[in-house]
């Protein structure tokens, strides 16, 4: 079965100027593209043709994981933004949040810094854990919490390649940003 | 009459400005080198580059190499004073710290990395590169590699599936073997937290703060462009230094 780029459930400069047109266009229209590309080529002829991405990323390894978390990881991050995101959660989700963090602007504190101190490539993920409770963890290059079996909830992506046109070297203001785009009712969602 | 006076007084604030400049940017290196003499605010300094920022073009771009050497590279010194302050490491050299890495904190390794790795970049970089080493190293790639294009193929290779942020080197081992690695992040083959360890005469940086400003998911572009600007005198150097 082939992976397909799933379509952006906005337009491309539906997050300006939080997140440019420019950067959405390379990392969706070329880097998230990519990733798709490649993992099509390996996995043809393979067994992994026929599974799932959830189920080639908890069995492979190298450059098949690789790109399938990364295919994965994307979609996950896009559908996590809308034009008109931003603010805070509510119900469930930010009762557990408060819960774990004493508030959500601790939270959130917590959350960014995990972004910003992760070294090189990689994803900041607040995940569900199986006893039901939130945690906030870093991942490097295109490790995915689903292989820890974890549930992700929410991702910040910190390739440079995420925020090097808009930002360069200014990854705090990129993830400052960040939250204006969240959109709290797909990320509650997901914690349900 | 009037406009001779107009005109002494242009001239004399002019020379007054440039006084006071000439005198603040004095000030300015006095006060750098006694940082440097003093020791107490910086241990490790960020080195100047030999040649503008512009110089690399069309090549590597201005504004890539000046956020890349000012802000990047800037930080890590920063980040690795803070590291080692106040400890033993603040006495020793990269080069030692680097041999006993996997004992030392991760901010050492992550910044005490990152400021030996771009300071040998930049040096290894010359705006009159290009080509191809000299007889002794040319002749030592030629026979190791089968032929400098086989070479220049296996570092790209290095250097375009290195996934993620790092480094592509070319390094001498400790039987004096040429071989072509690539380490995560910002760690080297002087660490001991590598697979396979040697002294770098030549590295490319790829994570993508490199190269996104101009050639955004273009990695393999920027990798052929670093051919355009390699300093073999300089590669040449460090060679003869190992092997002799």
């Amino acid at each position: 079965m082939e992976i397909k780029l799933p379509k952006l459930p906005y337009s491309h400069d539906a997050l300006e100027p939080y997140i440019s047109q420019k950067t959405i266009e390379f990392h969706y229209g070329k880097h998230h593209q990519t990733y798709v590309n490649k993992l099509n080529e390996l996995i043809k002829g393979s067994a992994f043709e026929k599974e799932s991405l959830e189920e080639i990323i908890k069995k492979s390894e190298g450059a098949i994981f690789n790109n399938a978390a990364q295919v994965w990881n994307h979609t996950f991050y896009w559908e996590g933004f809308s034009t008109d995101g931003g603010g805070k959660p509510s119900g469930d989700l930010l009762a557990a949040i408060e819960k774990k963090y004493g508030s959500f602007e601790q939270f959130r504190d917590d959350f960014s810094q995990a972004a910003i101190t992760l070294f090189g490539s990689g994803w900041a993920w607040l995940v569900k854990k199986p006893d039901g409770t939130l945690d906030i963890v870093k991942k490097s290059n295109a490790e995915n919490p689903i292989t820890d079996g974890d549930k992700p909830i929410m991702t910040c992506d910190v390739w440079e390649h995420a925020y090097y046109l808009d930002y360069q070297n200014r990854r705090p203001e990129y993830i400052d940003a960040f939250w204006k785009i969240i959109n709290w009712d797909v990320i509650e969602k997901r914690f349900e | 009459m009037k406009k001779s006076i107009i005109i002494t007084t242009i001239i004399l604030v002019t020379f007054l400005i440039t006084g006071i400049h000439l005198l603040e940017s004095k000030q300015n290196i006095n006060e750098h080198k006694n940082n440097r003499v003093m020791g107490q605010k910086d241990i490790h300094i960020l080195p100047d580059l030999e040649y503008d920022y512009a110089a690399l073009e069309p090549h590597i771009d201005a504004r890539t190499m000046e956020i890349h050497h000012s802000k990047h590279h800037q930080a890590y010194v920063n980040n690795l004073n803070s590291a080692i302050k106040g400890t033993e490491l603040e006495e020793m050299p990269l080069e030692k710290i680097f041999k006993n890495m996997s004992k030392h904190p991760v901010g050492v390794r992550n910044n005490g990395g990152g400021h030996y790795n771009h300071t040998l970049f930049w040096k290894v970089l010359s705006p009159n590169g290009g080509g191809k080493p000299g007889k002794k190293l040319l002749n030592d790639i030629e026979s190791r590699f089968g032929s400098f294009e086989e070479f220049r193929k296996e570092f790209n290779s290095a250097a375009a599936t290195r996934f993620g942020s790092g480094w592509a080197w070319l390094i001498v081992d400790k039987e004096g073997q040429l071989h072509i690695t690539s380490t995560p992040n910002q760690d080297n083959p002087l660490m001991d937290v590598v697979d396979k360890q040697g002294i770098p005469i030549l590295g490319i940086d790829v994570w993508e703060h490199a190269y996104y400003l101009k050639y955004q998911n273009r990695r393999p572009d920027y990798i052929e462009a670093f051919w355009n600007v390699i300093n073999w005198n300089e590669v040449e150097k460090r060679y003869s230094e190992v092997i002799n």
